[in-house]
């Protein structure tokens, strides 16, 4: 179990579905979600969300800057 | 205080650029204007006043880097001769879109191609017709003396700030290699403030500034147009400059502009001699043209004829301002050569022989 | 024992790592999904938050896809004619020696049509600093060839790919300026995985530090993607880049401190 938890917020409406934080991901928590968003998009998500490391891999390769990154020491 | 001095068009221009405080030079050597850069070089203004002078790659770069001093809110100057002039139009085009200001000189040679470098007016439907693609218009100002040349560099940074928008000194290779006493204006302040818009640096009180000719949405773009038509317009009603010489009891006139209008002064003086009541309508700015002067002077006179080194390009320009109610002819030389005084009357006679047979 | 957080547990103020930089507007990209131009623009506002030099920042943008770069940083800049983005940053920085001044160009722009200015501005070792996005291709105006298209690699002008005898060959533009002595840094990099994000923000950082020590031009060139272009999805596009791109456009530092580090 990592010692830290993280997690992320997508800005699910400028998100362009183009899956670089999907592959950018180290412990396999992002994938696109079926539906889309109000440009066609199929926005990224926290499928698995207990994973989330808060490592910013995903945030700082996203070309749109829509990802916001959150990390807390477990206790 | 002015002071008095003997130097060529060129040099002139040089001079009283470093005395408008103007803050920057961009240029490409080219015969017959080649004497600006060097002159600014040999002068040294960066010691002087602190004003930057750079000998570009090109034409193209040398109107670039005035494009970006210009963004910057600064007094930029450029100069060149047709060839290069050509090579600038992109960038003057840009500067006209983006509504910056500047200063161009144009020492006219004889083209069209590498042409001659000896004097010519044939660039004048570049100079004021616009010159590089889309709709718009120079601000355009022909010297007759190295005194203008001079007098004209400050005359154009001042119109070309008011209004946001290039200016040009179109002279020709006469006038730049031309010798003469010029009275020098006093040594002008740079300047330390900059307009609101000039990319300075955003800083925290202002929103950021933008410098583009760019706007993709075709109704933006359209109004952006009427704007820079609407400082046409003011310019047409507040900026039209000329000269009137012996024009009030005058039945034909001349209209010429620079070396062709310092020539007719003295076609002027013969014509009376041989009895002709003539005179001279000398457009300052070519744009925006003495079209008022030249509408009434077309209720008074028999006939006008244009006199440009060219094949006739200002001339149409004229009979657009007199809208057929007096005839028109050209007469010019072209490829470098200047018309006498003398040969100027002849044509002027056959226009007259010409319109007392119709 | 470790409790159950929940995700409103982190979501905090106080948990944050990482958020879009302040210097980027609130203005949605228009490039396609995937584009390495939006990351290469947000580590160059990010580099000017950490430096804390927005008021002194002026940038110069080209013609090409990042034409409306200046839409997106909350700097003040002005947009070039095709391929003078140098001749611009020049005069601005004359004027201006102690602002920060970028240019931002593509390849078509700084390598093909800009060639020029962009020799000649690094050889007068303007103190300025050039970014320049290699995706081998023309973007804005639709996939054509450009200076920096890979032999064999095919675009709407060389459908059959390139043909280097026909078309000429790819120009290195970036290893023939760091033969200059005007340049002092330049560097390749990329934006496509989050070590090499990384580093190419490092080198941005180098880049517009240098400019400080008045030594000279430094050029930052990020070899990138372009899907559309390219006509691949993002990731394999990416993919693509590191097979083929990176083996003609090796990474890593070319020139530092006005040194040439592989001299052949």
């Amino acid at each position: 179990m990592a010692k830290v938890k993280g997690s992320i917020i997508v800005d699910r409406e400028n998100c362009k579905g183009c899956e670089v934080c999907v592959v950018a991901c180290p412990t396999d928590v992002i994938r696109l979600a079926r539906e889309v968003n109000g440009k066609g998009y199929h926005f990224a998500y926290m499928e698995n969300p207990d994973a989330c490391i808060g490592c910013a891999n995903c945030a700082i390769v996203c070309p749109d800057g829509v990802i916001t990154v959150y990390k807390k020491k477990k206790v | 205080m002015k002071e008095l001095k003997l130097m060529k068009g060129n040099e002139a221009i040089a001079e009283a650029a470093i005395r408008a405080g103007a803050d920057a030079y961009f240029g490409y050597p080219i015969t017959p204007q080649s004497e600006i850069l060097e002159y600014l070089m040999l002068e040294r203004p960066y010691e002087r006043t602190g004003m930057i002078v750079l000998q570009a790659e090109s034409e193209v770069a040398a109107i670039n880097m005035v494009y970006g001093g210009a963004g910057c809110g600064r007094k930029v100057i450029t100069s060149s001769s047709s060839p290069g002039i050509s090579l600038k139009q992109e960038g003057l085009s840009y500067m006209a879109g983006a509504e910056l200001p500047c200063l161009v000189v144009n020492v006219v040679r004889g083209g069209p191609g590498l042409g001659t470098i000896q004097p010519s007016q044939s660039d004048y439907f570049q100079a004021v017709k616009g010159g590089g693609h889309g709709d718009y218009r120079l601000i355009v100002l022909a010297p007759q003396s190295v005194q203008e040349m001079a007098d004209f560099v400050g005359l154009g940074f001042d119109l070309a700030f008011k209004y946001r928008n290039p200016a040009m000194i179109l002279t020709d290779g006469a006038l730049g290699q031309m010798m003469e006493k010029v009275w020098l204006d006093e040594q002008k302040p740079r300047l330390k403030d900059f307009p609101s818009w000039a990319t300075t640096g955003k800083s925290a009180d202002r929103e950021r500034n933008i410098i583009t000719s760019l706007d993709l949405d075709p109704l933006k773009q359209e109004k952006h147009n009427f704007n820079i038509q609407a400082k046409y317009k003011k310019m047409k009603e507040d900026e039209v400059r000329f000269e009137m010489i012996e024009c009030d009891d005058a039945e034909y006139i001349f209209v010429a502009y620079g070396t062709s209008a310092r020539i007719c002064q003295k076609s002027v003086q013969l014509a009376r001699e041989r009895g002709i009541k003539a005179g001279l309508l000398r457009p300052i700015t070519l744009f925006p043209f003495p079209e008022k002067p030249l509408k009434e002077l077309g209720r008074q006179v028999k006939g006008m004829l244009a006199v440009e080194m060219s094949t006739g390009q200002m001339v149409e320009d004229v009979m657009l301002a007199v809208n057929g109610r007096v005839g028109v002819e050209h007469f010019g030389r072209m490829g470098g050569v200047i018309p006498s005084p003398d040969e100027i009357v002849v044509a002027l006679e056959n226009m007259i022989k010409k319109i007392s047979k119709s | 024992m470790t409790k159950n957080i929940t995700a409103d547990d982190i979501v905090k103020e106080e948990n944050l790592v990482y958020k879009k930089t302040p210097v980027l507007t609130d203005n949605v990209m228009h490039y396609c999904p995937g584009c390495g131009h939006g990351t290469a623009h947000r580590l160059i506002a990010e580099v000017i938050e950490e430096m804390n030099i927005q008021p002194e920042t002026i940038g110069i943008t080209p013609v090409g896809c990042s034409v409306l770069m200046y839409n997106y940083l909350d700097i003040d800049m002005q947009g070039a004619a095709h391929g003078r983005a140098p001749a611009l940053a020049t005069a601005v920085k004359r004027l201006m020696p102690e602002k920060f001044v970028f240019t931002y160009q593509g390849d078509g722009d700084l390598a093909a049509i800009g060639t020029a200015e962009t020799i000649h501005a690094c050889n007068r070792g303007e103190n300025f600093t050039i970014f320049f996005i290699n995706n081998g291709i023309y973007g804005m105006t639709g996939g054509q060839m450009a200076p920096t298209t890979l032999p064999e690699m095919r675009s709407s002008t060389s459908p059959y790919g390139r043909d280097v005898k026909m078309m000429g060959n790819p120009l290195k533009i970036t290893e023939l300026v760091a033969r200059l002595p005007g340049t002092y840094y330049v560097t390749r990099q990329a934006v496509h995985t989050p070590v090499n994000v990384r580093k190419a923000k490092k080198a941005i950082r180098q880049a517009f530090e240098s400019q400080k020590l008045k030594k000279g031009l430094s050029l930052v060139e990020i070899v990138s993607n372009c899907n559309s272009g390219w006509k691949m999805s993002p990731v394999q596009a990416n993919k693509w880049m590191v097979e083929n791109m990176f083996p003609f456009y090796p990474l890593g530092d070319i020139k530092l401190e006005g040194r040439l580090l592989n001299k052949e």
